[in-house]
């Protein structure tokens, strides 16, 4: 598969969310919003990236039998750099996403990745991977947050479209993300069908 | 085998000994300028800096609040209380409530809260007078679209902002008091006021040198120690079963 290939299936056909219906947990848990989607997605997309990356570097060096456990160490080495820069940097986003940022670590599509590809690929491939796979993952929360957003409290990224009295509020709660992501992928199926 | 996890997590370890070094400032930084801003925006105008001159004050219950003196030129302007309340919907709230000297609310923030989005969320801005443009649940756009125009000064009702405790019975209306709770969110509301009533009780006791009295209006009063805090202790105790009460009830 050449490289523009390997990018684009992480963004619509290989859809980590849609289609792989991998990291449920974060999808569901903080796409109340569209901009706390994006920024979560952004995050894992970095990490997602250089753990593809250094992954494919060492695993002529991870004897078999010890692998996951080696994957998981770079996984969360990153994820806790990651952390610590949004602390420094981003306050705002940090207290925002809250403990859904060191919950990157078990996001399967991290692990998934490296075991899938990263541990099979050199690092270029690998790096595009990611990132493919990240800025899909991305972009399904980013879409998931704002339909959440819209319908929950009538806004879309803070900008107001109608008045946030008439929204459901059970949009922007726990059940309600599972009802738009199931119907969102049920439509994403059937435009994939066509 | 043991060699590679060895190398791998003594790496990882250097790598985030380094990170945490690099980011240990902006971080401490982040959270003082944070502080810094609430202050700022309870309880403006002054030029000292309420961070140095922090001091704690006990709350009724043995609750330690902090307090930022702010002042201009020497002179107090108000103070910027840190206070919490643990009767919250969805449990602690923690607000930065700004007094003048004499008690009267000038502003507040929310710093921390758990309460149910779209309902007990409105705290945030709920007991603060309608100022054209802040009210969220208004859409700008069809406003502007239909002509409407934002009512100032509404709401002045639920409105905290200018008002003392000590004049004004900071309860929500359904139990006698004068400020209206939020529509569908009683609870946050009562637990809001709580935690007001919290900071300007601890204040005002400081800065009298008195008891703290509890926060459901009950005086301490002169005389045998022991019973007037046995009083008191039951009196807040039957304050917190109508909270109950009304949970199973009305709301």
């Amino acid at each position: 598969m050449n490289q523009l290939g390997n990018f684009t299936k992480g963004l619509l056909k290989d859809n980590p969310v849609f289609v792989q219906l991998l990291g449920m947990c974060p999808t569901l848990g903080v796409t109340s919003s569209a901009i706390n989607g994006l920024g979560m997605g952004l995050a894992t997309t970095f990490v997602l990236v250089m753990s593809n990356l250094v992954v494919s570097l060492i695993k002529d060096f991870i004897p078999d039998k010890v692998r996951i456990p080696s994957y998981i160490v770079v996984i969360a080495a990153f994820v806790t750099v990651v952390e610590m820069l949004m602390q420094a940097y981003t306050p705002a986003l940090f207290s925002a996403l809250g403990i859904f940022i060191p919950l990157i670590v078990v996001n399967c599509i991290l692990l998934g990745r490296a075991e899938a590809f990263a541990s099979k690929n050199g690092p270029v491939g690998s790096i595009i991977d990611g990132a493919g796979m990240g800025l899909g993952f991305a972009l399904a929360l980013t879409i998931l947050g704002a339909i959440r957003e819209f319908l929950g409290a009538g806004t879309i990224f803070d900008f107001s479209i109608y008045p946030g009295e008439y929204g459901m509020l059970i949009f922007v709660l726990a059940p309600g993300a599972f009802i738009a992501l199931g119907y969102l992928i049920a439509i994403i199926n059937k435009f994939k069908k066509a | 085998m043991v060699l590679t996890l060895l190398v791998i997590t003594f790496a990882v370890g250097g790598i985030l000994g380094f990170v945490y070094q690099q980011t240990k400032e902006p971080i401490a930084l982040s959270a003082l300028l944070k502080q810094t801003e609430a202050i700022e925006k309870v309880m403006p105008g002054f030029d000292n800096k309420p961070m140095e001159e922090m001091y704690e004050i006990e709350a009724y219950g043995g609750l330690m609040l902090k307090v930022f003196p702010a002042k201009k030129d020497g002179q107090l302007l108000g103070v910027a209380v840190e206070t919490s309340t643990s009767k919250g919907y969805g449990g602690e709230i923690r607000l930065i409530v700004g007094m003048k000297p004499d008690g009267s609310i000038v502003n507040y923030e929310v710093l921390e809260q758990k309460e149910t989005p779209g309902l007990g969320t409105k705290m945030v801005d709920w007991f603060k007078p309608a100022a054209a443009g802040t009210d969220k649940s208004r859409s700008a756009f069809f406003d502007k679209l239909f002509g409407v125009k934002a009512q100032e000064g509404a709401g002045n009702g639920k409105s905290i902002i200018g008002k003392n405790p000590g004049t004004t019975d900071f309860r929500v209306s359904k139990d006698g008091g004068e400020i209206d709770a939020i529509t569908a969110a009683t609870i946050t509301s009562r637990a809001f006021l709580d935690a007001v009533q919290t900071a300007y009780k601890a204040y005002v006791a400081h800065a009298q040198g008195t008891e703290v009295d509890a926060n459901t209006g009950a005086t301490a009063k002169t005389g045998n120690e022991d019973t007037d805090k046995a009083e008191v202790r039951a009196d807040a105790l039957s304050a917190d079963e109508a909270v109950t009460d009304n949970k199973d009830g009305k709301n």
